[in-house]
């Protein structure tokens, strides 16, 4: 492409952006790390409290019984519930990036006779930023099987959760796929359709697969917010991680069941984000080398 | 469309109107093209030469006149518009490949998507264009990987896949460094030796005089003057056409 020359931002950087670069960078930030996190381990280890908070919290008998479950003394295993917010995840995911797509399409419409569906889903979108995810998990979980309606009105718990997370996410979603389908330049747009193809064939095999690669970075970013919102269903009674782990520390009177709660998620969206961090610096990477012939 | 027994021009525009916004792009614009014939549009930037070229390929709606392509007029309302488009080819100024295929699937998306054509045969007719511009060897490339000369002359297989009856060229070569322009100009040059009818935007005096069956002065979203090269570029009638050449002879551009 013809372009300015590049300047000094443009350049890549050498090592690792999290510590930083340079020669004395490594040291320097393994030795503000050890102070820092020393401070912080001294602080909780000095409080007043700090022996009842680490026998409540961090006890590892409680934590490993949680961890394990057993069903005799009336609480669950939290990482056996941990799957249900895996499968929960998983479903929702696939769900909402199909209807997210459908609503970000209808609202990047221009025709005239779209304006209908076009309106519906500017409010849906609306209304589902707007309204907070638990107030829709409530209004779903208890509100659609009181009305007694066949099939819908007998679904489990979790199905209710994935409903309610699906309508809430893809609203969000949906403004993703706009930015990315607003990323791609309209002369990409003029050059499908001079070449005959149709307004749909453009947007399949043009348009989309442009926006998609724009915007994997922040589609992730909502995919690790949607794991940890999974834990939100437990309100309508599905045993998952955050439910378990209530229900641990209802039945034992301890609190290490929700670190172990919280340990687990870590594991879950940690890798997720250091894999959102790859995707975002290797097209940083092929955009610069693009940038240059 | 079909060739009608009279063989009417492949491009007669009467009265064409557009503007964008309260900007008079193009003024009532009467021109026909035959068919074999090359047309450049000469005039300075924002004399609506690409305007023009836009209309014709139906990018752009216009507001008056009509545009009759092989005597059928293709703004009435109703027309099926991927239809025309397919057999009238346009090259940008800025390439406009797709970033995301490689140089074989952007010349085969639009034979095997909008044509139905199967994907084996239009990879096999597209080699063989590639082949014919020195390109075959790019064909598994990626068009960032190109140089702007080669990445346009892809842009120009590309349209050629669609065997358009007519090309359209859009200040093909503007976007190019100036060592890059000849292989460009080349591939136009032999496209016209094989009677291609063309209509082509240019700001390369030099080639529009070379290649040029007629060239037409665009000035205000007009025609001011229309006539053989040899005739327009040596004795130019309108007072605007001169004082046009004569910026462009100062700068060295004929």
């Amino acid at each position: 492409m013809v372009g300015p020359p590049q300047t000094s931002f443009g350049q890549a950087r050498r090592g690792s952006r999290l510590l930083g670069s340079g020669r004395g960078a490594v040291a320097v930030s393994t030795a503000s790390t050890i102070v820092v996190l020393g401070a912080l381990a001294a602080l909780f280890l000095l409080a007043p409290g700090s022996a009842v908070v680490r026998h409540t919290f961090f006890n590892p008998t409680d934590m490993w019984k949680s961890l394990i479950g057993d069903p005799r003394q009336g609480y669950y295993s939290v990482g056996e519930a941990l799957w249900l917010n895996i499968r929960m995840f998983l479903a929702a995911e696939v769900l909402i990036l199909i209807f997210a797509l459908l609503l970000a399409v209808i609202r990047q419409s221009d025709s005239p006779v779209m304006f209908p569906l076009r309106l519906v889903s500017t409010i849906y979108v609306d209304v589902f930023r707007g309204v907070p995810l638990i107030l829709v998990i409530f209004a779903i979980g208890f509100g659609v099987p009181a009305l007694n309606l066949p099939f819908v009105s007998s679904q489990s718990a979790a199905v209710y959760g994935v409903a309610a997370l699906v309508l809430s996410y893809s609203a969000y979603v949906s403004e993703v796929y706009r930015a990315g389908l607003n990323s791609v330049h309209q002369s990409q747009v003029a050059a499908a359709r001079s070449l005959g193809l149709s307004h749909t064939s453009a947007l399949r095999h043009v348009i989309l697969p442009q926006a998609v690669r724009n915007i994997i970075p922040p589609l992730l970013n909502d995919f690790i917010s949607l794991q940890k919102d999974t834990a939100l269903v437990g309100i309508l009674g599905a045993i998952e991680a955050n439910k378990a782990a209530e229900i641990f520390s209802d039945t034992v009177f301890n609190y290490s069941s929700y670190v172990v709660a919280a340990i687990l998620f870590l594991i879950l969206t940690i890798p997720l984000a250091r894999f959102t961090d790859h995707l975002i610096a290797r097209d940083r990477r092929r955009r610069l080398a693009g940038g240059i012939t | 469309m079909t060739h009608t027994p009279a063989d009417p021009d492949a491009v007669r525009i009467e009265g064409l109107r557009k503007s964008f916004g309260t900007n008079l792009v193009l003024d009532g614009i009467d021109l026909s093209v035959a068919s074999h014939e090359v047309i450049c549009l000469i005039g300075a930037s924002g004399s609506g030469k690409s305007t023009l070229l836009r209309c014709i390929n139906l990018l752009e709606p216009i507001e008056a006149g009509r545009i009759l392509l092989w005597g059928q007029d293709v703004t009435q309302p109703g027309i099926d518009q991927n239809r025309v488009r397919r057999s009238v080819g346009i090259v940008f100024q800025a390439f406009n490949l797709f970033p995301h295929m490689t140089v074989l699937r952007n010349v085969t998306l639009a034979p095997v998507k909008a044509l139905g054509a199967p994907r084996r045969d239009a990879e096999q007719e597209a080699r063989a264009l590639l082949d014919r511009f020195g390109l075959l060897g790019k064909q598994a490339d990626y068009p960032d990987r190109l140089s702007g000369g080669q990445q346009q002359r892809v842009a120009i297989v590309r349209a050629l896949a669609m065997r358009p009856r007519l090309m359209l060229l859009d200040e093909v070569t503007s976007a190019l460094d100036p060592e890059l322009v000849a292989e460009v100009l080349d591939v136009i040059r032999e496209l016209a030796g094989s009677g291609m009818t063309m209509l082509i935007a240019t700001h390369e005096m030099g080639f529009a005089r070379d290649i040029a069956n007629r060239v037409c002065f665009l000035a205000g979203g007009r025609i001011v003057e229309q006539g053989p090269p040899a005739e327009l570029f040596t004795r130019p009638q309108d007072e605007r056409t001169r004082r046009f050449l004569r910026r462009i002879t100062d700068a060295g551009r004929l």
